[in-house]
């Protein structure tokens, strides 16, 4: 009925992480049960234009309050494609981020860094025809955590994705090329190293707006699925 | 050389304001809430519920949980399943999306249907994907019903867990006096971890 390809362990981090620390207590310890992939999910949520409100893309301006966000401002641009090179279109996307100083705007971020009253940070869009998206903000500043003595995060944005069934389901973080911070990151770490790079962005002068904001480039691969669909009356 | 996967990364601790912004109080709206069914919504309502714990048996307060399922007819509402013998639900979507810091007791409920089940020989489940800060892979879970004993027995992916880790995956059934509850604990690690599928 269906073929659909599975977490490429060579790609995806580990569940627990030695450089990781809460990974240790979260993480299943346990193998995972395999399922039989005739017996796997090929359905999952669809969703539409409606869920993308006027501003979505643009987090320069849909947290506004009394004037612009502070930083610089980038525009992120990139398609969204499976295993076999296909693209996917209408895939939604959310992205959630710090602002440029690297504060969250959520209740529970303690670090002392100032909130940006004109900045949210979370968006949504939905990639086109081509599986193309793209969505305007303002660059992330790094922040400290928890993990270790000195611990920083590498500037990022955090990334959902749906794709067109459940397991196509994916959370990641885009980071940015050259950025000190990744050698000493262990969340970024935590990735087998031949495929960390595809979690880096890439700068773009062709992307790049003139006068007004920085391009960069980031391409998503989801799981392959190939569906055969329930059809008739069984 | 065909494209490869992008790797998973944790939803971490502050994903609140951007996913579930709605139930966590954030100007911003979401895409899907806890609550799946309308009035109109046909099949038995019941409200599922549950908690997330670590391997210290702590109490997980910053996790996201999604749910997705088929209505009481057995039919996704997705374009893969075109089972014209089974009706669509037009009140009906599948879709549910809950944090589990919205309260203090750090519960996770939805007010949902029970599903039909999607093909014959099979019993009816809810299929959950869990992410959280320190889980750098989301795990995907099933919850199966504790009064559905000769379907899940019959069911071929149940019926393929270990038969002492089934249990797992039984969410027990309640009468309250505000309708069916479901209660569904998820462990992510210790003797009572739940099955997390390799789906
Ligand atoms: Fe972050």
């Amino acid at each position: 009925m269906s073929v659909l390809s599975g977490r490429d362990w060579k790609s995806q981090p580990p569940y627990i992480d030695q450089g990781y620390k809460s990974t240790s207590l979260r993480g299943p310890s346990r193998s995972l049960v395999k399922i039989d992939p005739e017996l796997a999910e090929m359905t999952g949520p669809a969703f539409g234009d409606e869920v993308i409100g006027s501003l979505d893309h643009d987090l320069t301006r849909n947290g506004r309050v009394n004037g612009e966000p502070l930083g610089e401002r980038i525009v992120v641009t990139g398609r969204v494609l499976d295993e076999n090179g296909q693209s996917l279109p209408n895939t939604l996307i959310e992205v959630w981020q710090a602002n440029a100083a690297g504060r969250y705007i959520h209740k529970k971020d303690q670090h002392d860094a100032p909130v940006d009253p004109n900045f949210l940070g979370a968006g949504r869009c939905m990639t086109d025809d081509q599986g193309r998206y793209r969505f305007y903000t303002i660059r992330p500043g790094a922040y400290p955590w928890g993990n270790h003595p000195n611990a920083w995060r590498p500037n990022h944005i955090h990334f959902s994705l749906f794709g067109p069934t459940i397991a196509t389901r994916l959370i990641t973080q885009m980071y940015f090329p050259g950025d000190p911070l990744l050698a000493f990151d262990p969340i970024f770490e935590s990735v087998p190293e031949a495929a960390r790079g595809r979690l880096i962005s890439e700068f773009s002068l062709d992307v790049t707006e003139e006068g007004f904001a920085l391009g960069y480039v980031f391409d998503i691969v989801l799981r392959g699925t190939q569906a055969t669909p329930m059809e008739g009356t069984e | 050389m065909s494209p490869r996967q992008t790797p998973s990364q944790t939803i971490g601790p502050f994903f609140h304001y951007g996913l579930n912004p709605v139930e966590a109080n954030y100007p911003h709206s979401q895409i899907a809430g806890h609550c799946l069914a309308s009035d109109q919504t046909l099949g038995e309502h019941i409200r599922l519920t549950g908690r997330v714990f670590d391997g210290n048996g702590a109490v997980v307060e910053d996790a996201l949980l999604e749910i997705w399922q088929a209505n009481a007819a057995g039919r996704y509402a997705h374009p893969n399943d075109a089972r014209s013998n089974r009706a669509l639900d037009p009140h009906f979507h599948g879709f549910g999306r809950c944090g589990t810091g919205a309260n203090e007791q750090a519960r996770f409920t939805f007010c949902t249907i029970k599903p039909g089940p999607a093909q014959p020989g099979h019993a009816p489940f809810i299929s959950v994907t869990v992410f959280m800060r320190g889980l750098l892979n989301h795990v995907y879970t099933r919850i199966y019903f504790d009064d559905e004993a000769a379907a899940n027995a019959a069911d071929p992916v149940f019926s393929s867990v270990a038969p002492e880790r089934q249990v797992t995956l039984l969410a027990k059934r309640y009468h309250t006096p505000s309708g069916i509850e479901y209660r569904f604990d998820i462990h992510m690690q210790g003797d009572q971890e739940t099955v997390f599928f390799d789906l």
